[in-house]
């Protein structure tokens, strides 16, 4: 194929970092895939593959969400994905939001935690990015999309 | 070997506390990975941040594992197929921002994926159980189908 979609696929270390490699299949032949999360020992998860990190933070330290902002534009430019990814959490969302200044088509999949509501940081992007996921199909709206969770599949 | 974990963001002493306390009438070794806790452990060996593959080895070579109800957590344990007991942690007091553990915990032991202790006591009859099996596997291909629907679905917008 020639016009791989290229994928930026983006989760901070824990929980929905596992939950990004049972979603995204690295082995789909018309996709490419680039990994950024929030710790350099991710990258032993995703061996022989492209992967960036940016520094991590929360709604406690959110003044780090202005360099991570940057390098996340940074990323981007250089790696000029078609479609930007993200399970979480608030590092996802300042990445989601850097590729949508640059045009580019956004993606949240809220993490199977958010069993009874979408999480906040759900909440926020579901405003800007073009597609948002819930993992559970009683939270599915007609904006809220499902397309299935990381234990069925 | 018991693996116990509580993930990689915040404390958990009143879980790891139980489990010190348990830890005196088990027979096998126990290993936690604890993260900024005051509470200083007399009976168990505690680890602070672990690489995702010690992590993983840690998880492959466990018998048992015990955890906070983190899906990080329930998802490594399903993964190698290790009977698993969370312990969800509670916002009232202060172990979380909100309660959503406590309703991972309930929603995925009626998937029956987990074994779910709710108190020191369930948490003790459980550790103390030899016989708790691995319940629910997950399916073991990564899903080909919901990130092809995804990227089919984003790229019509």
């Amino acid at each position: 194929m020639e016009n791989k979609v290229k994928l930026l696929a983006v989760a901070s270390i824990g929980g929905h970092w596992i939950q990004l490699l049972r979603i995204i299949n690295p082995n789909n032949a018309e996709v490419s895939v680039t990994y950024l999360s929030t710790h350099p020992k991710c990258e032993v998860m995703v061996e022989g593959q492209k992967f960036y990190t940016i520094s991590d933070f929360s709604r406690w330290n959110f003044y780090k969400l202005i360099p991570a902002f940057f390098r996340a534009l940074k990323i981007i430019q250089k790696e000029r994905p078609n479609i930007v990814v993200s399970t979480g959490a608030a590092p996802g969302l300042v990445v989601l939001l850097a590729a949508k200044f640059l045009g580019k088509k956004t993606v949240w999949i809220d993490s199977i935690a958010n069993v009874q509501h979408l999480s906040l940081s759900g909440n926020i992007a579901s405003k800007f990015v073009n597609q948002t996921f819930t993992q559970w199909e009683s939270l599915k709206t007609p904006k809220i999309l499902y397309a299935g969770n990381v234990l069925e599949q | 070997m018991i693996f116990v974990t509580i993930g990689t963001q915040i404390s958990f002493d009143r879980f790891i506390e139980a489990i010190d306390e348990i830890a005196t009438l088990v027979d096998e070794p126990i290993i936690a990975q604890v993260f900024k806790g005051s509470y200083q452990t007399k009976n168990v060996k505690t680890v602070d941040f672990l690489n995702p593959d010690e992590f993983n080895k840690l998880m492959e070579e466990a018998r048992l594992i015990v955890g906070h109800a983190g899906m990080g957590t329930i998802l490594s344990a399903l993964k190698y197929e290790k009977p698993i007991i969370i312990f969800p942690r509670m916002a009232s007091l202060g172990e979380h921002r909100n309660d959503h553990q406590m309703v991972t915990a309930m929603r995925m032991n009626e998937l029956g994926y987990v074994h779910v202790a709710y108190d020191r006591k369930q948490l003790k009859t459980l550790i103390l159980n030899k016989d708790l099996q691995p319940l629910k596997k997950l399916n073991t291909d990564p899903s080909s189908n919901m990130i092809d629907f995804i990227i089919n679905s984003v790229s019509k917008t």
